[in-house]
């Protein structure tokens, strides 16, 4: 085994380069001051942020069990479908994915806008319409439509590997429906739902591309402040790396707490 | 079988895109081997697009060497990568301010105007501006105003006084307005609206400024946009919105009815091209300023942009429909708009703290 741990090296370069060392630069940025004094001035201004730390963390919460209640019974029909329509529905949900994530958030404006396609259907039927654009919900809506499918992927790999047999022995042993997915299916999916709650959750913590443009600029997420801090027109770069830092760790905090509550969150998840 | 099929099918799609953007390649045209990186606003050099000329690839036909062009969609942003040196690039056009902040924190090159010998096609009036009162550093590309454009068809005609900003604080038409989204531009407007200089730095006025804008909220109801102002506009979303005077023809193109006006006190920019000192090849950078200043090119990219030339020589030849007192004010109306100047730090601190206390405000 050990021997060919060479075999690794260049990922290993790569983390270094790529992870260790910016992580390294943003630690060391956040506790400097503009000269590169040490100082923890930085961290202390934190506060003034937690608004939109608070707020970003609640709408990444939201738009995480959205795809998740979206995502997992469309992985599980997904991985129980026979090949062909497995293949059909996988492309169907890749499609999207070819176009540019901008693009795709853009196309949101124009369908939720005042005078969007929703607003023009809804006209042509003789209902009210909606306001919808910069609102809170347009922001969720961009996120669950950008990253619902990080959550429906890592679920569905896990699922499609639960062998047929173990359907068949729970039949047996006079499981029902049900009981076979409370009790066989999501045990086993668990580690997929894991891996997509994290992969959906922290790209939503620190959007700010999707606030942007369905929130209309009002709407900041914590994401939109630190890009302020360092492409704005008061650049602050230490206390940008500060806000970074803190995100990363509420971010592990939160991924800490939710696996080790995960379990009984979910079987409530499922029962509805 | 379908496995291949499909396998098939992807392989295909992945060759022809990959043959998309590696078969554009121009044949034919000798290259020297040099190249240059320009880095400039998006949509503001005549690409080629509905038949117009692609100055860059043009460039590339008569001189041997590559364009890299790349784009930024704000002068800060330009000047945070160049800052911390994660972007080495030849030629930059960024805005008045940022050039004199540039200046001042040694970030620009002299220019050798022996190598620009088209110079002489600028205005007299535009060599020396304050931004660059040596005029050593910049040479000015386009220049234009601050403006606010509205859709004629349902903005009554009542409510629009051109001798006033008040039409961006008509609660008539709340949710239908829209404003800038960068502190910068957002206060300027309030600030021609009080009367008070576009360059404070006394924060009474700024704070007066402030409240201005705070009572603007309602009204905009979250409608902060950079660019998307254009696209908002055009499609009707919008009513009334501030933005550049030299895109009012390309939004006619699609919506007629879009008119504008300049109001008092407000703020007219000059886009000029500069080379930083991060530059790698300064000779083949002043080329392509030089080839920017030629009447031929200036006048392609003029009329593709429609912002205002610097350049009498381009001006003469526009269609008259460009060349209004809308895109060409009179003297004594520029004489009362004002150019942006650098900040201090401590005010662009503090604009900053304001503007997220106004975002704070408006959600």
């Amino acid at each position: 085994m050990k021997k060919d741990s060479w075999v690794a090296s260049p990922f290993m370069v790569w983390v270094i380069v790529f992870t260790v060392v910016p992580l390294g630069m943003v630690c060391w940025y956040a506790f400097t001051d503009a000269s590169g004094a040490f100082t923890l001035d930085n961290i202390a201004k934190i506060g003034t942020y937690w608004n939109y730390l608070k707020d970003s963390l609640v709408m990444g919460v939201v738009a995480t069990v959205f795809c998740l209640l979206l995502g997992y019974p469309l992985a599980y029909i997904m991985s129980r479908a026979s090949w062909a329509a497995q293949q059909t529905m996988m492309m169907l949900l890749m499609l999207p994915q070819w176009m540019n994530f901008l693009l795709r958030t853009y196309a949101w404006m124009t369908i939720l806008e005042n005078n969007g396609l929703i607003n023009h259907l809804l006209e042509s039927v003789g209902m009210e319409p909606l306001h919808m654009i910069n609102t809170k919900g347009a922001i969720i809506l961009g996120m669950v439509y950008n990253f619902l499918p990080y959550m429906i992927l890592p679920i569905y790999s896990v699922m499609e590997k639960i062998h047929v047999s173990l359907f068949e022995a729970a039949n047996d042993l006079g499981a029902d429906k049900l009981a076979t997915l409370r009790r066989v299916v999501f045990p086993l999916s668990l580690p997929g739902v894991i891996t997509g709650i994290t992969m959906v959750f922290v790209p939503s913590v620190s959007t700010f591309v999707i606030s942007k443009l369905l929130g209309g600029g009002s709407n900041m997420l914590i994401g939109d402040v630190i890009e302020r801090l360092f492409v704005g027109a008061a650049p602050n770069y230490n206390v940008g790396a500060a806000l970074s830092l803190v995100l990363m760790v509420l971010i592990l905090i939160s991924m800490a707490i939710m696996k080790k509550f995960d379990d009984g969150e979910e079987t409530g998840g499922l029962m509805m | 079988m379908k496995k291949i099929v499909s396998l098939v099918i992807s392989a295909a799609m992945l060759l022809s895109a990959l043959c998309v953007t590696g078969c554009a390649k121009d044949e034919g045209v000798p290259m020297t081997g040099e190249e240059i990186y320009v880095y400039n606003w998006g949509e503001y050099i005549s690409n080629g697009d509905d038949g117009s000329l692609d100055t860059n690839k043009q460039f590339e036909k008569e001189t041997g060497i590559k364009v890299h062009y790349l784009n930024f969609s704000s002068n800060e942003e330009m000047y945070a990568k160049i800052k911390s040196g994660s972007m080495t690039v030849d030629v930059i056009i960024p805005s008045d301010y940022m050039i004199s902040q540039m200046i001042r924190e040694n970030m620009l090159e002299k220019l050798d105007f022996n190598n620009i010998p088209n110079f002489e096609n600028i205005d007299e009036k535009f060599r020396k501006p304050a931004f660059d009162p040596t005029g050593e550093y910049s040479v000015p590309y386009t220049w234009g105003c601050t403006a606010i454009f509205y859709d004629s068809r349902y903005v009554d005609a009542a409510d629009v006084d051109e001798n006033s900003w008040d039409l961006l604080w008509n609660e008539k038409y709340a949710g239908k307005v829209l404003m800038f989204n960068n502190q910068r531009d957002a206060f300027g407007v309030a600030e021609a609206k009080l009367g008070y200089s576009l360059n404070s730095e006394n924060q009474e006025e700024l704070e007066a400024c402030y409240q201005e804008l705070v009572k603007q909220v309602p009204v905009v109801k979250g409608g902060y946009y950079g660019d998307e102002i254009f696209d908002k506009m055009e499609s009707g979303e919008a009513l009334i919105a501030p933005y550049y005077n030299g895109d009012l023809l390309m939004l006619q193109e699609s919506n007629e009815y879009i008119k504008g006006y300049i109001p008092p006190h407000a703020n007219t920019f000059i886009d000029s091209m500069c080379i930083p000192t991060c530059c790698q090849n300064k000779s083949a950078a002043e080329k392509y300023i030089d080839f920017m200043c030629r009447e031929d090119i200036a006048l392609a990219n003029t009329e593709y942009i429609g912002y205002a030339s610097p350049m009498s020589c381009v001006v003469e030849q526009l269609d008259e429909e460009a060349t209004g007192a809308f895109f060409y004010p009179s003297d004594e109306k520029l004489a009362e708009c004002e150019v942006f100047y650098v900040l201090s730090d401590e005010t662009n601190a503090f604009l900053s703290q304001k503007w997220e206390d106004l975002m704070n405000q408006s959600k």
